[in-house]
């Protein structure tokens, strides 16, 4: 389980997250929705461990760990992922060496040997049909020259191949053909199951059209200030978050 | 007489009364510079007297010189008379005597880049004779070379078995007067490698410093000769990865390069210098003067360095391309960590028609290093078709850290085509943190990223030597970033 609980958290003496309120029961998909610059990828990365971000109160549990006292590799290998809603270039660094790093990081935390050469090729391989990638995209440095929807694929094949605990998808459905988006929806359905937990933070309803999440939140100024089933999803996606600003200002005033 | 001079001529007199070197501290010159110093390295060495004037020339021409001010090196004033400029390869007074003795963080170094154990003590400069089990592959790889034709030996050695050799290509390339300290080493160079390629042989090995056991105390002052008859080819592999401790503060080292028609050369350098203690005490002031002549047409002189260590670094390794159809290259990646300076690049001569040539560099700076380039292509009025390509790639790691880059180019013909590629880039949180949160350590991160940022150069290098160069700059890197 893992519960947030009243989380505030500051960028450059900034206050971006003002007491951010959320739990997530294993096998859960929260759609996480609300207007552009609401916080919700900087909740995302205080989830993830951003040392830009300063935690300034509350607390995050993760199962029976304290979430804020790991640092961001170990989270990783605690089963937390996060896919960029821009992920960033290595220039250098091939796609396949990186990967390989990634995985073998996380058997090696968990005790495990490191993958040899033709079990790595193997898994990669299988997991870049499921994301539509060519093989080629293993020779290419990470991200260099990719193109937005090729990012977005390239971190659902992270996510499929790292098999985590707790997927945090930062609008992986924005700028996607239709193709990639039916491949990110299956890709998370695909890994749904009664042990995992997804966030995934979008704004557009055709996402949740496939995944069909179990709860539907509103984060606006720093704060969930909504929170329901997948129908909550549509009313936004008909009447937009302006009345929602009621809502808001009730609840300050309370 | 000073009490200097005194001390030089009891030394003689030593000798000479004994007729050989008895005790430890005979084998060592007290600090000091003179004309009697000269000859009495000379005179030790039983060298020929052309190489004995040779050296006098150089000293006197020495002595109207004064020592060059750098513009972007730090250094404190070198007492060029509290040096000694002798010692033999026997006598390391202040060496440690086992292991024990040994700075633990550089056994450590030894630990992490994978030196085997028996090797760890001549490394560490131990003053035990460098007793290495490669004895029988030394005499292997010998006998291999005598078949082929290849003279592979120490300086001194040619000087007394091919001294025609020596008098006929030594300063060819580098003169005495070249610079203050490549003119110092010609006054009082210790020893080195020599090398001679037959014509028309390709060496059936690469020629590694390693297995010339004698290297190992070659002393601040080396001079090596490589020359390579028509149609010849051979690769050189200088230093190793492993941290050198040595007594000796300042290095001054000349390298001279001979390449005749359609001659081949390949000069790999892994170096790590002693850096210093954490403060940076003891570090290696490493000032040489690396240069090859591409002589005959059509012949190619290639230079690949991977440098880390010493304190202070200054060198750039050279082509002068006389031959018509003549190529230079010149491939570096140079790391500066700590409060390393390091001030290096090349020089690309173009005197023959349609010469090529090209320059790869790669300066990486971190902690609070500084990494400055300085590379020179100059293209003669009768060097019809020239042709240069210069990339010259900084990153940088942290931010107290610099990189600085120095290009200059000289084109005296009108037909000349010189592109120069210039890029600086910084290893930003965000790329760190995208590896962190896939579960890659931020160490193994950055050492992920430096390696793709050299790979053009490492694909230079001799296999096994890219990966050590590799293993050497994860090493190195170590602790530059949070
Ligand atoms: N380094 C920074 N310095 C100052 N402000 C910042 C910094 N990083 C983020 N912010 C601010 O924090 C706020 C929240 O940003 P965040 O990226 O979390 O929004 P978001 O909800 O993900 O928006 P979007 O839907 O557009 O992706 C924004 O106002 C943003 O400008
Ligand atoms: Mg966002």
């Amino acid at each position: 389980m893992i519960v947030i609980d009243n989380l505030q958290a500051e960028v450059e003496g900034k206050a971006i997250l003002k007491g951010v309120n959320l739990t997530m029961n294993p096998g859960e998909v929260h759609a996480l929705m609300g207007p552009n610059g609401a916080g919700k990828s900087t909740l995302a990365d205080v989830l993830a461990g951003h040392g830009d971000l300063t935690v300034t109160s509350g607390s995050v549990r993760y199962y029976d760990q304290n979430l804020l006292d790991l640092a961001p590799e170990e989270r990783s290998h605690a089963g937390v992922f996060k896919a960029f809603q821009y992920p960033v270039a290595l220039p250098g660094v091939k796609n396949a060496y990186f990967l390989k790093a990634a995985i073998n990081a996380h058997r090696k935390a968990q005790g495990q040997d490191p993958l040899d050469a033709f079990d790595f090729i193997q898994m990669t391989k299988e997991a870049m049909v499921r994301v539509g990638m060519d093989e080629s995209f293993l020779q290419r440095d990470v991200n260099v020259g990719f193109s937005g929807g090729e990012k977005k694929r390239n971190e659902v094949l992270q996510m499929l191949l790292l098999d985590p605990k707790f997927a945090i998808l930062d609008e992986t459905d924005s700028g996607l053909d239709i193709d990639a988006l039916r491949t990110v929806a299956e890709g998370v359905q695909s890994l749904r199951d009664s042990k995992r937990t997804f966030l995934v933070i979008t704004h557009y309803q055709r996402l949740l059209d496939t995944i069909k999440p179990d709860f539907v939140h509103v984060l606006a100024n720093g704060k969930i200030v909504k929170s329901g089933g997948p129908e909550l999803a549509l009313t936004l996606e008909d009447q937009g978050y302006a009345w929602l600003s009621d809502v808001e200002g009730h609840n300050d005033k309370s | 007489m000073t009490t200097q001079n005194q001390a030089i001529e009891d030394h003689l007199n030593q000798r000479y009364q004994h007729g050989f070197v008895t005790d430890v501290d005979a084998d060592t010159l007290p600090p000091g510079l003179s004309e009697n110093t000269v000859r009495w390295i000379s005179a030790q060495k039983n060298e020929p007297d052309f190489l004995l004037q040779w050296r006098l020339q150089a000293f006197r021409h020495w002595q109207t010189l004064s020592e060059p001010q750098w513009a972007h090196l730090h250094i404190d004033p070198i007492d060029f008379q509290a040096i000694s400029y002798y010692s033999s390869p026997h006598s390391k007074k202040d060496a440690p005597k086992s292991l024990d003795e040994v700075d633990p963080k550089l056994l450590e170094t030894y630990e992490k880049l994978g030196i085997p154990l028996h090797e760890r003590a001549a490394l560490a400069g131990v003053a035990v004779d460098a007793v290495f089990d490669s004895v029988s592959v030394a005499t292997t790889f010998k006998d291999k070379l005598a078949e082929a034709g290849v003279i592979f030996c120490s300086f001194s050695e040619a000087v007394q078995q091919h001294p025609e050799l020596i008098k006929q290509y030594l300063g060819t390339v580098v003169p005495y007067r070249d610079n203050f300290y490549a003119t110092l080493n010609s006054a009082v160079f210790s020893d080195g490698s020599f090398v001679y390629i037959p014509k028309g042989v390709r060496c059936p090995m690469e020629l590694s410093t390693y297995f010339r056991i004698n290297a190992a105390n070659t002393g601040q002052f080396e001079r090596t000769l490589i020359i390579a008859e028509p149609d010849s080819y051979v690769s050189y592999l200088e230093g190793c990865t492993a941290p050198m401790r040595d007594e000796n503060q300042l290095h001054a080292a000349v390298v001279e390069l001979v390449a005749l028609d359609r001659a081949e050369i390949k000069y790999s350098t892994v170096q790590n210098w002693y850096p210093g203690d954490e403060n940076g005490k003891g570090g290696i002031y490493n000032f040489v003067t690396k240069r090859g002549a591409c002589r005959g047409q059509a012949s190619k002189i290639s230079w690949t360095q991977v440098e880390t260590g010493s304190a202070i670094t200054w060198k750039y390794p050279s082509v002068v391309l006389q031959g018509d159809d003549s190529v230079g290259e010149f491939y570096s990646v140079a790391l500066s960590n700590l409060c390393q300076q390091a001030d290096t690049g090349t020089k690309m001569i173009h005197l023959g028609k349609n010469t090529k040539s090209t320059i790869i560099s790669k300066g990486i700076s971190a902690g609070k290093g500084q990494n400055a380039y300085r590379g020179m292509v100059r293209v003669t009025p009768k060097a019809k078709g020239a042709r240069n390509f210069t990339q010259c790639d900084s990153l940088l790691i942290g931010s107290s850290c610099g990189a600085h880059t120095f290009p200059h180019i000289d084109a005296a013909c009108d037909d000349a085509i010189i592109e120069h590629e210039a890029s600086t880039a910084k290893i930003s949180e965000d790329q760190l943190f995208y590896c962190l949160q896939r579960g890659i350590s931020e160490e193994n991160a950055v050492s992920m990223i430096v390696n793709g940022f050299c790979r053009s150069v490492f694909q230079q290098l001799p296999m096994e030597f890219a990966v050590e160069a590799q293993k050497l700059l994860e090493v190195s890197l170590e602790g530059a970033v949070g």
